[in-house]
């Protein structure tokens, strides 16, 4: 079975046939314990195998906050007899009484085995409330077996607003689901210092009363398709007017959001020259420091790598190879792009089992200068010249396509210690 | 609140790794194709957090990426079709199979389906049962012994010289940071050769000549079944302990050479103790932890409690250590130590003011404090003691 091909002769949205996987030792992504972590004030209770628990409780020990971690262990017996609910319960009210102070919330992590036993949450989280007033339960899952229907970091971006609580609006922004925050000088955040509006988002909440004041914005965006049900959700049960504003790096798509934003927040129409006029500059500067250097894209540096690859290609970056096993559906344009115009472009496995058997010898077959965008890329070719991006890095926007280019022509002049780089679980939250 | 229930609930201490770790770890190096049945995370979390080779050292570990409608309706049709196309184009010595909670629950057939896949690729093929809710000593135990089994010759020929087997070593407990080569070393300088190491840094077919050794020191409970199983084969005697510290060498080493001799050897790690006052805590995998307990009675401490939070050790574990069965037992037992040696990750556990001397486990708290690790084997052991 192959594991690379040209595009021109892959299949969209999935190019390599699901086998065995793969785990490629790149850990920037991050997982449903960091993502809950946003939740200021709050504990995390997860109920699993000891297998599964393992993963989770070492995530809190590297981020150092074990204190705010407690686990249930699921053993063979209690799926033999089948009283799940009274375990979770019991073990709930065991952590509670434990805990030096009660936490303002439980995030009530549950597994494959629970959904499998039929376990009746609703009956355990109407315990715990009872049992708990003064703390708010909301149910979190670590189930990939339902991963085909629902991922789990799709539902823990929508669970992590699930104890917002209903507030009168006062007009302001909401970003949902974005985990980075996005670089200030942001073409979106710009437009909501425009307006005036108050702007809010998780990753700057430092208190629970904080975290709730989220409810009271009148707006919802979301930039990351990860986040999309978490806005939808946001939109359905607190009211808030969502808009999904893709990172992406078509113009098009760029300015018609910004557009759409604009006239919600009673705007006038900007002028985005100067904006595209400074990206374009930035392409060109990188174009010229990178001197022909080949480039590789993975898929953990932004959720439009195909796109992203368009828009280094059509700027005179030598983009040679994505890495990625499947794409999204807003992919498609691009991806017809590149078939089209730069059919050679390889596309590549991640977790397909060859990969970690294949040498890691890109860059050194080209001299030791390859560029990486993502943690991914770098590890298979094996080059120190990187771009150390995760789901886009902040970045949005024509100002995000101009950041992204001074990046990539610092990287191209200065190596970096990829081991130690992208063996740190959850880039940005604890490294 | 039942007792059962508070033994599951961990308030902060850490989980260990899983069985389903433990074969992955034991096969690493021995040239199979390790294959975790389940959907996902079982890879990353070995990857990440138990396997210290990973970066630099390929080797054929992966999931299966088992899905919902495969469990519900215990379609495993994909899962051989996938090993069998896997196994072809990558040429394994043998595939090894491991469960997970999923596959626990839905009674996946793994024994079965290893013969299925067997038969059609002809390579060797073992389906462990790992649940994902044993520890790792279980799992590095079952693969170690199952390896063994299949392949090792029937008759062997005892060597020349003082030879033995290492057994039971992983990185989950010995990590990649110089232990495992200070243990071999520790042989060679009490005149005994290392026959094989298994299943760190020796190859496939020099671990096949296991049967020629002398004697064999298991240094983990993982090893224990394989000891057995030597035995029974081939009548090679075992004994169990880790040389950490001069004393301890000492006793453990001449153990060896009566065990070697066919004479009765004491129990090197059952040294009595004084009781009384507020002993001293070792916390960690049984065998370490008996281990160090004797290595401290050697330095001068009076009562020394060994005890793990690991599956029952089927050593005489008692009366020098326990198993504690829960969180609470063992912040009750820190409360009245005089001094405790652990893991870091059970530091939480450690009223202020008590001695603390740290010794991370791959095992416990994974990387976080690899480089921390501390040489225990031999003399270093007396002075990682020094706190």
């Amino acid at each position: 079975m192959k594991t690379a091909l040209p595009i021109g002769e892959t299949f969209f949205p999935v190019p390599f046939p699901p086998t065995l996987e793969y785990a490629a030792p790149a850990r920037g992504p991050w997982n449903i314990v960091h993502v809950g972590m946003l939740l200021p004030e709050a504990h995390q209770v997860f109920v699993c195998a000891q297998g599964c628990l393992r993963g989770v409780v070492l995530t809190a020990a590297e981020m150092g906050a074990s204190q705010r971690f407690s686990t249930i262990a699921v053993e063979e017996r209690d799926l033999l007899e089948g009283d799940m609910e009274a375990m979770i319960i019991e073990g709930v009210e065991d952590i509670l009484a434990r805990l030096p102070k009660k936490p303002r919330a439980v995030l009530l992590y549950t597994s494959c085995v629970h959904h499998f036993a039929g376990c009746d949450l609703d009956y355990v989280y109407k315990v715990l409330r009872g049992r708990f007033p003064e703390v708010d339960f909301t149910d979190c899952y670590m189930n990939p077996i339902m991963r085909k229907k629902i991922s789990p970091d799709v539902k823990m971006r929508q669970q992590l607003y699930s104890l917002l609580r209903p507030a009168p609006q006062d007009g302001g922004v909401t970003l949902a689901g974005t985990l980075v925050p996005l670089d200030g000088t942001s073409d979106l955040l710009e437009l909501v210092r425009q307006s005036g509006r108050p702007f809010r988002a998780v990753t700057s909440c430092q208190s629970y009363d904080e975290y709730q004041q989220l409810a009271q914005s009148s707006f919802c965006l979301t930039i990351n398709p990860a986040a999309r049900l978490a806005g939808e959700t946001l939109e359905k049960r607190l009211s808030q007017r969502h808009f999904h504003l893709p990172l992406s790096y078509e113009y098009g798509e760029i300015e018609g959001g910004l557009a759409q934003l604009a006239d919600a927040l009673g705007l006038p129409q900007p002028d985005w020259s100067a904006k595209r006029q400074a990206a374009e500059a930035a392409l060109e500067k990188a174009a010229s420091a990178l001197q022909g250097v080949e480039v590789v894209v993975d898929y953990t540096a932004t959720s439009r790598p195909l796109g992203l690859c368009k828009l280094l290609l059509s700027h005179g970056i030598r983009v040679v190879r994505v890495y990625a096993d499947s794409f999204l559906a807003e992919e498609r344009a691009a991806f017809d792009w590149l078939c089209e115009n730069a059919p050679g472009l390889q596309v590549m496995a991640t977790v397909h089992p060859a990969m970690g058997l294949l040498p890691h010898d890109a860059a050194q077959k080209a001299a030791g200068k390859v560029l990486a965008i993502g943690q991914k890329a770098a590890y298979f070719t094996g080059t120190g010249y990187f771009v150390n991006l995760i789901e886009g890095g902040g970045h949005y926007g024509y100002d995000g396509i101009r950041l992204l280019a001074e990046e990539l022509a610092e990287a191209v002049r200065q190596e970096k210690d990829v081991l130690s780089i992208i063996q740190v679980k959850g880039w940005g939250c604890c490294g | 609140m039942g007792v059962l229930r508070m033994r599951q609930a961990n308030m902060i201490l850490p989980t260990y790794t899983a069985d389903v770790s433990g074969v992955c770890s034991a096969l690493y190096e021995l040239g199979g194709m390790t294959v975790m049945h389940d959907a996902s995370g079982c890879n990353s979390t070995y990857n990440t957090h138990d396997e210290p080779r990973w970066y630099s050292t390929p080797s054929m570990v992966y999931i299966s990426a088992l899905t919902e409608t495969e469990a519900m309706l215990g379609d495993d049709k994909r899962l051989i079709e996938n090993v069998c196309q896997t196994a072809l184009e990558q040429h394994p010595r043998f595939i090894a199979l491991c469960g997970t909670p999923i596959p626990t629950m839905t009674g996946t057939d793994l024994p079965g389906l290893a013969r299925l896949v067997e038969r059609r690729t002809g390579i060797p093929s073992f389906g462990f049962p790992t649940t994902g809710m044993q520890d790792y000593l279980s799992g590095a135990g079952m693969a170690l012994s199952g390896v063994a089994r299949r392949f090792l010759p029937e008759k062997a020929q005892r060597t020349e010289k003082p030879s033995l087997n290492l057994l039971g070593v992983t990185p989950l407990d010995f990590s990649v940071t110089g232990n495992v080569q200070a243990l071999r070393a520790c042989c060679q300088e009490n005149g005994f050769a290392v026959r094989g190491c298994w299943a760190m840094g020796d190859p496939f077919e020099m671990l096949m000549g296991a049967g020629g050794a002398w004697a064999n020191l298991v240094v983990s409970a993982a090893g224990l079944p394989l000891a057995r199983l030597l035995r029974e084969k081939y009548g090679t005697p075992y004994v169990a302990g880790i040389p950490i510290g001069g004393r301890l060498a000492g006793t453990l080493f001449a153990a060896l050479r009566q065990a070697a001799a066919g004479e009765a050897a004491a129990d090197p790690l059952a040294v009595p103790q004084e009781a009384g006052g507020r002993p001293a805590l070792v916390i960690g995998e049984p065998v370490w932890a008996l281990s160090m307990r004797a290595a401290m009675l050697a330095k001068g401490f009076t009562d020394v409690r060994a005890v793990t939070m690991l599956a029952p050790y089927p050593l005489p574990f008692l009366p020098c250590g326990r198993q504690a069965a829960s969180e609470e037992e063992i912040f009750a037992l820190a409360k009245t130590a005089s001094f405790v040696a652990a893991d870091p990750l059970y530091k939480p556990a450690v009223p202020q003011g008590v001695p603390f001397a740290s010794f991370p486990h791959e095992a416990c708290s994974g990387r976080i404090w690899r480089k921390d690790i501390p040489l225990f084997i031999g003399q270093d052991g007396d002075k990682a003691l020094s706190v």
